[in-house]
């Protein structure tokens, strides 16, 4: 498999385009990795791999706009339920390969000690082609993620990968750097003395303004410094700052309406683009107005709140904590609803079948079907400035495509083929249920 | 057809400002003493109070026959709505950080803050550096996005501390060298030390205005120099040194205190507030000397060692010598009854009734600098009012309603019916989610 032959052609299919009207009944064909026509009236190629796409729909591949994919051992990215929020719990994130070899840094006495920053750090340099999570996600219909990495305040850039099986890294390199992940959740919690700086959220958030009015001073000195260099001090060089000013746009955490706000209102005050991921509280009627006002568009955690199992019956609950269960899937409806752009992001959720109940959820709770495949498609192409090339099915852009029998967010579909860079791929058989029991949510708990 | 224009009209009104009269109230205006009359309130502000006064076509009454109108309570120190730790404790100057980012108008403190009369609040750092980080005052504006809340215009401030919390935060119990193993020892860890860090931390912020003020003095003159790197440490501290900003130093003892107005002295700026300040009493002519406030405890004392000559009648002497005292609450329980701290002054040093309420309004007022808007009942002050059913400095008292710039953000009726539609929700969807989990059998989930 995954050999791919230069020209392929996929007849007699429903073709949703996402990009246009949906073909009853056409052909795409595939050459070269990229979508050479799309039609219900187009000539197949002599020499062409025919497959016969009777009873079978064509959907864009699907676009994870912020994953972890492609750098093993990475936690998943800070998920819904670790926004930074109080009371949130925070996972401690494993060691990205870089990170690991990296000495223990000693303890930040200030921002100028550049806390938890490697900037720098461009997930296309730390992608393993090996890394098995590929093979999962993509048996889902995810043809590409963006993945950053995620450890630390200014953790580093995220690189939209194609999730080809590849030789090296490079090959699955869409774009290397599409912006600077950073997060504001401590591992320990908040207002710990013993470690260093910054201990509690007011820290993380002055760290983060003082970066800025650091890049911008740094961008000053070193321009004014190559223009004339001649009786000027050398300006020093700051990796960390380099990192921030490659950085053409920001991410930021946010779940409740509050940080919502609160971030929105940072990145204002930073001059920086943003994109807020998490928002598990979008379905509060004050979400929609906000981010509308802002004009950012946001990414939104499939990781729903969940009612705890086996809860301890004297545990209070707050009424906020159960709106949240009982609504948070209803929040991509109320987005689309007020014309925030959204994409979704799989925070973690890797297995096929659970994607699909996640989407589900939402679609349940109101967001038409389309609009939850655009969501997982050309929305996502659009929020990082490449629907040029991706996100829907189109003449001209990649070929990530997913052939399936039955629509691909229903639950007893069967996925029969994912194309990326025209290359195809059959899913991988899923484990069988029932095989490793329940994963945990955090570390050493045990249910 | 003009029945119906009447009703469109009338469903529109409401949208203007509120025109309210509060009717037949004893009315302690704190600064003009107490009558037994009407408020009028127009636009958010207090437009008349008197014996009679002129009710406004469409106003709307409240009436307050047989209970108090005292003006909205306001607590010089609390840490409520704070989001994610009210200590940047890893360092010792930890000026850069600010309140302001993290405020959290969810806190359910602000609600119940209300309920117990207060509607504006110092919100303070932490005590665990020598130099702590900026603060910010709040109007409980409860239902507001966190921009809302801010009393707009009010000056903002920064949090010192001395003595006990920042040389023993980041230290190891029993001292330095009490652990076997290497610690990250946080400097300082004496009361010299508290002192070092605060004259270092000038020194610095001195220098860097030095700085700025050259750099500014060139950009008037039209050159064009490249600026110096803008601090968010000594940011605040030149604020300091310009008087832009307040400083609230939470301290306990004598020798501290004075320490710490002569090194203000030193370098030119004014301490506005001594917080906690238990053994002001001994020091109470220095303090006025310097026009520090002092906002302290009412009788909460010897809970450690610093606090052991701290006697409850801290607030009266220092009253009496001239200072302007404030009672706090340091506390989100202790914030609700601010009434009740305020009458203990009465009890300990025979302040008299109205002394004992300007402790929680118009004194702390004065010392956040918004006295012009707030802290008693008079025309043109915003309409933060609070009704209560019995005398405010009894403790059977209890808050009926509460005003903020004319607006009703409490009111025990609706409150005591809301608690209970809120419990019926909850219930609903308590039974609901329960009902949607599937049965509970062995887990079945995907390793991813």
């Amino acid at each position: 498999m995954a050999e791919s032959p230069p020209v392929t052609a996929i007849r007699n299919a429903r073709i949703v385009t996402v990009g246009g009207p949906v073909i009853a009944k056409g052909t795409v064909v595939i050459h070269s990795g990229l979508i050479e026509a799309v039609g219900e009236n187009v000539a197949i190629p002599a020499g062409a791999w025919v497959i016969d796409g009777e009873g079978m729909t064509v959907y864009p591949g699907l676009i994870d706009a912020l994953s972890t994919v492609g750098i093993p051992g990475a936690a998943p990215a800070a998920t819904a339920g670790r926004g930074g929020g109080r009371g949130q719990t925070a996972t401690p994130a494993t060691t990205t390969t870089a990170a690991a070899t990296q000495p223990a840094a000693p303890r930040a006495m200030g921002p100028e000690d550049r806390p938890q920053t490697t900037s720098w750090l461009l997930a296309a340099d730390e992608i393993s082609p090996s890394d098995h999570r590929i093979e999962t996600v993509r048996s889902g219909g995810i043809t590409t993620t963006a993945t950053y990495p995620t450890r630390g305040i200014f953790a580093g850039q995220g690189s939209l990968l194609d999730l080809i099986t590849a030789e090296k890294a490079g090959e699955m390199v869409v774009v290397p750097s599409l912006g600077q992940y950073i997060s504001v959740t401590r591992a320990a919690g908040f207002g710990g003395f013993g470690s260093g700086f910054p201990g509690a959220l007011m820290g993380y958030i002055a760290y983060i303004r003082q970066i800025y009015l650091d890049a911008d001073h740094y961008k000053l000195v070193k321009d004014a410094y190559a223009k004339d260099p001649r009786g000027l001090e050398r300006p020093q060089y700051d990796r960390a700052l380099e990192g921030v000013l490659e950085s053409k746009r920001i991410l930021l955490p946010a779940n409740r309406v509050i940080e919502m706000d609160r971030m929105l209102r940072l990145a204002a005050d930073l001059k920086q683009p943003v994109i807020l991921y998490g928002m598990r509280e979008a379905y509060r009627p004050e979400a929609a107005p906000l981010l509308k006002k802002f004009a950012r568009p946001v990414l939104v955690s499939l990781k729903w709140a969940e009612a705890p199992r086996d809860p301890d019956p004297e545990a209070d609950q707050t009424l906020r904590s159960l709106s949240n269960i009982d609504q948070g899937p209803a929040a991509p409806a109320a987005l689309q609803k007020a014309g925030v752009p959204f994409a979704f992001y799989t925070d973690g959720i890797d297995a096929p079948r659970d994607l699909v109940r996640a989407v589900k959820k939402a679609i349940d709770a109101g967001l038409a079907r389309e609009d939850a495949l655009r969501a997982f498609t050309l929305s996502p192409a659009e929020i990082y400035g490449v629907a040029d090339r991706l996100g829907s099915i189109e003449k001209g852009k990649i070929a990530n495509l997913v052939l399936t029998k039955g629509d691909i967010f229903d639950s007893n579909t069967h996925i029969e083929t994912v194309f990326v860079d025209g290359k195809p791929y059959k899913p991988v058989a899923e484990a069988p249920p029932g095989g490793r029991g329940q994963t945990t949510e955090e570390p050493g708990e045990i249910r | 057809m003009r029945k119906l224009l009447f009703i469109a009209l009338a469903a529109l009104a409401p949208v203007a400002a509120e025109t309210i009269v509060i009717e037949n109230a004893t009315i302690m205006t704190v600064t003009k003493g107490t009558l037994k009359g009407s408020v009028v309130i127009r636009d958010g502000k207090i437009a008349e109070v008197g014996e009679k006064v002129m009710v406004p076509q469409g106003a709307t009454i409240i009436d307050a026959g047989g209970q108090y109108l005292i003006p909205g309570i306001i607590d010089c120190h609390s840490h409520i709505a704070v989001d994610g730790g009210v200590n940047e404790g890893s360092v010792s100057v930890s000026s850069m950080v600010d309140i302001k980012d993290v405020i959290d108008p969810e806190d359910v403190s602000i609600y119940r803050a209300l309920a117990g009369g207060v509607t504006t609040a110092n919100i303070l750092h932490g005590s665990a550096n020598a130099i702590g980080g900026k603060t910010v005052v709040l109007k409980m504006r409860w239902g507001k996005d966190a921009q809302g809340m801010i009393f707009e215009g009010a000056l903002p401030g920064i949090k010192f501390a001395l003595g006990e919390n920042p040389k023993r935060a980041g230290n190891p119990p029993g001292g330095r060298g009490a652990n076997a193993t290497p610690v990250f020892a946080r400097y300082p860890a004496t009361r010299m030390g508290v002192e070092d860090v605060i004259r270092e931390a000038f020194n610095q912020a001195k220098a860097y205005k030095a700085e700025w003020d050259a750099y500014d003095a060139s950009a008037a003159r039209g050159e064009h120099a490249i600026p110096p790197r803008k601090d968010l440490k000594l940011e605040a501290l030149k604020e300091v040194l310009e008087g832009k900003r307040y400083v609230h130093a939470h301290c306990y003892r004598s020798d501290e205190i004075l320490m710490l107005l002569r090194v203000a002295d030193d370098y030119g700026f004014k301490i506005r507030t001594l917080q906690h300040v238990l053994e002001g009493y001994k020091v109470a002519p220095e303090i006025l000397a310097h026009g520090a406030g002092a906002s302290t405890f009412s009788d909460w004392w010897a809970y450690k060692i610093e606090a052991i000559d701290a006697i409850p009648y801290n607030a009266a002497l220092m009253q009496k010598k001239g200072i302007v005292v404030s009672l706090n609450s340091d506390d989100a329980e202790l914030m609700r009854h601010l009434n009740t701290e305020a009458a203990k002054a009465m009890k300990y040093g025979g302040v008299s009734e109205n002394d004992a309420l300007a402790m929680v309004t118009i004194n702390p007022a004065k010392q956040l600098g918004i006295d012009q808007r707030v802290g008693s009942i008079e025309v043109g002050k915003d309409a933060d009012l609070v009704i209560y059913d019995k005398h405010p400095l009894s403790d059977y008292a209890k808050v009926q309603k509460v005003l903020i710039d004319g607006t009703v953000y409490f009111d025990r009726d609706k409150a005591v019916s809301a608690a209970k539609a809120a419990a019926a929700e909850k219930q609903k969807l308590l039974d609901k989610i329960k009902q949607s989990q599937p049965r509970q059998q062995p887990a079945r989930r995907p390793n991813g």
